[in-house]
């Protein structure tokens, strides 16, 4: 197995709209991470799209209307889809176009351009439940994020205000992203408990709502950066990736099973036996606020149950024992659904490298575990780097 | 390390599957491949991949709908939006990797529950330059095949000949949905569609499902499979924009046939491929295909089948499958329909279709319209 | 790097841009329509629906009862065994009080919807629907229901069949 780096990373600013096209977002992540990686697209062997609905960018085959933005003419490249998964499992991908010797260096670029669709991103959201179980009760998408957050916070009695908090966290944490979309200095507890209800017990300030953004990451493998002599680099050493049953009525919604399974196969493969000694920080997929917490759990990085007890004695914050979520997330930066890459795959590398800026950890980090979730709360896929 | 297809499985194609949800149609090609390959699923794979559309299901996220009825819940699975030979190559590389072991590959069409098929393939063209032009999607098809005929000389005849022999050659596959005895003349005769295609050069849709299980030489070994072996695969894109592509040479199968061949160390296609399996979604594609792949020099390929050199006992023979003209178009399952047809003549097991002693056979596919997408695998027999 | 970039990419635009025409748009409504086969397991699913009975399918392998139907056991990977009736009654796994409608939408009589497990199927078995003849503040996770259903005249063979599940009255079972 070849051993594969993260080289270069970059992505664009994440807006409620943006004015460029699909393929112009992409090609601006693209250059800006091949720029990073003082490399040029002539050195880049194969390209992996990673890019959620087509319905959002209305266009059927979007991978297929994108790929010249993303560098992929002439090239081989595929594009690959898990759901909200894809923010992380596109990484995944690319990683074994390396590992596997096919390619030296790799592109990858994920989009999403939700503004497009009319009249709200939501509708797209209805054509993702069953056609003949689900979709007669004309489901909105926050029912299934309410559902799952009202199980979670009933087993184990975790109040409202103990999940703001992670809101709160991000969205200041967020303050030190160029690109966020959503980071609020001065945001309280308060103001997230009373921002409207949209679907109890998810509330506004719960959600991240949706946006226009793409994001690069150039993977490489160990031959080439040593042949460069590239300095800037962070090693994927551990990958995983799983989905559970598709009968979500079927599964206790508690425990992301799926995600702790796709974690095993990452430290198993990073040999990362004590997750909560081992990983130095983490950026866990957070769309909502509770989704934190809920996937810290997948990722064995807090007991059952244990999430609210770390985030309310200030383990996750920036400068506590685990940074959780120091690019200010989904939450903080925006949630352009496949290109959140730049907050997960591309914080880890910037974090490890030393390149975060306002957002760098203040202590030394040498091991950051990314995740992102998707399909009907059913797809987990966990990345483990390493400096 | 090798990586060998170890399992097949197929449904018939069909016209429209009433009876079936996509779901037991996976299910039913799923199990076959599992039991022609002996192995459990919930044991023995490390890995499943399936090649899916949204637009082509009718679905925001496809890959909700996939786990179960594969065996993957609970495992590492994850869906390639590509042609079958796309979700291969993937699966090739995972477990070239050494994390993977035993992978799966599935891809379908369950295109009769698409009541617009049409309307969804226009949802594929630009939506700035080109639909709000408003024409038919295969005009793209037609543009292409006018671009090919007059660049290479190409007589009309020759896809006449084409779709005669494909057609035909499906009526010895049990699983074609439109194998018929055609003559050249009926498809000269058929109603203008697309200038220069006619009725007869366009596949018609069906429904199907197709599932190969792929293993490392170790795995295949330790499960006491009997392998043939993926000896190379390519896969490449030419410009998705329909004013700036290669209009006559299909560029992206010449890409993605140097890439396979690369891996296969094949150097001279033309003498050491003994059988082909090849995208004919429209008649002229499976020539212009050929050509891309070095199997005929470019303008000889038309030549070359109105010689019958592509007929089952020709010199190369070339979709004895039936192909998607006789076949169907079972869209994303396309490639790995064909990537399952040559596993079969290369192991002997093709029944009445069984070509004498082939050793070497390639798999080509194209992503339909309007892409300039395809891949193309290299399988060797064993051991 | 981040801390050495001076301009991230990106133009951002107000609704306002678009309303009063200062950027330039194309509008496109695709053709996209579809008619899912249902399939064995979910067919007879629906034929019982409008007879007014939940049906289930069981594995004798892993000897659960699989509810909604499915012809294969996606635990076993093997073909399911048997048909078999389950009760319209059930528990409340987990609920939301929502105020978005399907197009996120506000409104202002909230929706009462979640998952039901249903009595005679393996647990945590069930399906996802709306609540009634219960307040906001009544509904609570564990709370016993059971289905109301249509008139056997207005059924069509639906999820919609069943209108809603209300609280099981007491003496009820």
């Amino acid at each position: 197995m070849r051993k594969v780096g993260v080289i270069g990373a970059g992505m664009t600013i994440f807006r409620r709209r943006l004015q460029e096209t699909g393929k112009e977002m992409c090609f601006e992540a693209t250059r800006m991470a091949l720029d990073s990686a003082g490399l040029s697209i002539g050195d880049v062997d194969m390209v992996v799209n990673g890019t959620a609905p087509d319905a959002f960018d209305g266009v059927h085959m979007k991978g297929e209307y994108l790929l010249d933005g993303c560098g992929g003419y002439r090239k081989p490249y595929t594009r690959v889809f898990t759901g909200g998964g894809t923010g992380v499992f596109s990484t995944i991908a690319g990683w074994w176009h390396v590992a596997s010797g096919l390619a030296d260096v790799v592109l990858v670029v994920n989009e999403e351009k939700m503004s497009s669709c009319q009249p709200h991103p939501q509708s797209v959201f209805a054509h993702i439940w069953d056609p003949i179980l689900d979709r007669p009760l004309k489901p909105n998408l926050v029912w299934i994020f309410a559902m799952e957050m009202n199980r979670y916070m009933t087993v184990y009695g975790i109040k409202k205000e103990d999940i703001a908090r992670v809101a709160v966290k991000n969205k200041r944490n967020a303050v030190g992203h160029p690109c966020a979309q959503l980071a609020d200095a001065n945001i309280t507890v308060d103001d997230v408990l009373k921002s409207e209800v949209m679907a109890w017990p998810v509330q506004r300030l719960d959600i991240s709502p949706p946006s226009d953004g793409a994001s690069a990451v150039v993977l490489a493998s160990d031959d080439f950066i040593r042949r460069r002599r590239i300095k800037d680099r962070a090693w994927i050493s551990g990958v995983g990736w799983c989905i559970d049953s598709t009968m979500w009525t079927d599964r206790d919604l508690v425990f992301p099973e799926y995600v702790a399974r796709a974690a095993k196969m990452a430290y198993g493969m990073a040999k990362v036996r004590d997750p909560r000694r081992e990983i130095d920080f983490a950026e866990p997929y957070d769309p909502f606020d509770y989704k934190e917490l809920h996937h810290l759990e997948g990722l064995l990085l807090a007991k059952k149950g244990e999430a609210p007890t770390l985030t309310r004695e200030g383990v996750t914050q920036r400068d506590g024992d685990l940074p959780v979520c120091p690019s200010g997330g989904l939450m903080g930066v925006g949630n352009p659904i496949a290109a959140t890459m730049g907050m997960k795959i591309g914080e880890l590398f910037w974090q490890l490298t030393g390149q975060a800026g306002k957002r760098q950890i203040p202590h030394e980090v040498r091991t950051g575990v990314s995740q992102a979730w998707g399909d009907l709360m059913q797809y987990g896929c966990v990345v483990v780097m390493r400096a | 390390m090798r990586v060998g297809i170890i399992g097949v499985g197929l449904t018939a194609f069909r016209p429209s599957t009433p009876e079936y949800s996509w779901k037991e149609l996976m299910f039913e090609a799923a199990s076959r491949a599992y039991a022609d390959a002996g192995v459990d699923p919930r044991a023995d794979v490390g890995s499943f991949v399936t090649c899916a559309e949204d637009y082509y299901e009718g679905f925001g996220i496809f890959d909700e709908f996939v786990p179960d009825q594969l065996g993957a819940a609970l495992r590492p699975t994850c869906t390639v939006s590509g042609d079958g030979l796309q979700g291969l190559a993937n699966a090739f590389m995972q477990i070239q990797t050494g994390l993977i072991e035993v992978a799966v590959v599935e891809a379908h069409s369950k295109i009769s529950d698409v009541l617009t098929p049409i309307g969804i393939i226009e949802h594929g063209l630009d939506p700035i330059w080109n639909k709000p032009l408003g024409f038919h999607p295969y005009v793209v098809a037609g543009l292409e095949a006018a671009a090919y005929l007059r660049a290479t000389h190409t007589p009309t005849k020759a896809l006449d000949a084409v779709v005669s022999k494909t057609r035909r050659n499906a009526l010895r596959n049990p699983i074609a949905a439109y194998g018929a005895a055609v003559d050249m003349d009926h498809v000269a005769a058929s109603e203008a569609r697309f200038e220069p295609l006619r009725s007869l050069d366009i596949s018609g849709p069906a429904d199907g499902a197709v599932v190969l299980v792929l293993a490392s030489d170790r795995a295949a070994r330790r499960l006491h499979a009997n392998p043939v072996w993926i000896r190379g695969v390519g896969w490449a894109s030419d410009s998705p924009s329909l004013e700036t592509r290669d209009w006559a040479g299909a560029t992206y199968a010449r890409l993605a046939a140097g890439m396979a061949y690369r891996l296969a160390k094949v150097r001279r296609p033309s003498s050491e491929i003994d059988v082909a399996e090849v995208d004919d979604r429209f008649s002229y594609k499976e020539l212009q295909h050929l050509e891309a792949l070095g199997l005929a020099k470019s303008g000889e390929a038309g030549k070359a089948a109105l010689r019958g050199a592509y007929a089952a006992d020709g010199r190369l023979p070339v979709n004895i499958s039936g192909g998607s003209l006789g076949c169907g178009n079972v869209f994303e399952a396309t490639g790995l329909h064909r990537a399952a047809e040559v596993a079969l003549q290369l192991r002997g097991d093709a029944g009445s279709r069984q070509i004498d002693g082939a050793k070497v056979g390639v798999a080509q596919a194209w992503r339909f319209v309007p892409s300039a997408t395809g891949a193309v695998a290299v399988l060797g027999a064993g051991p | 790097m981040t801390a050495r970039v001076a301009k991230w990419p990106g133009v951002e635009l107000s609704a306002a841009d678009l309303l009063e025409g200062k950027v330039t748009q194309t509008r496109f409504r695709p053709d996209a329509k579809y008619a899912w086969s249902a399939g064995e397991a979910i067919s007879r699913f629906l034929e019982e629906l409008q007879a007014g009975r939940l049906i289930a399918r069981t594995c004798h392998r892993c000897e659960r009862i699989l509810f909604p139907p499915r012809m294969f056991c996606e635990e076993c990977f093997r073909p399911t065994d048997a048909w078999t009736y389950i009760r319209d009654t059930g528990t409340i796994e987990t609920y939301s009080v929502s105020y978005l409608d399907t197009d996120a939408k506000r409104i202002s009589e909230p929706i009462l919807v979640g998952v039901v497990s249903l009595d005679g199927a393996s647990p945590k078995m069930g399906m996802m629907h709306y609540f009634g003849e219960m307040t906001k503040d009544e509904i609570r996770i564990g709370m016993r229901v059971r289905a109301v259903w249509r008139p056997a005249e207005e059924r069509k063979g639906s999820v919609l069949d069943i209108r809603y599940f209300r609280p099981l009255r007491e003496g009820e079972r």
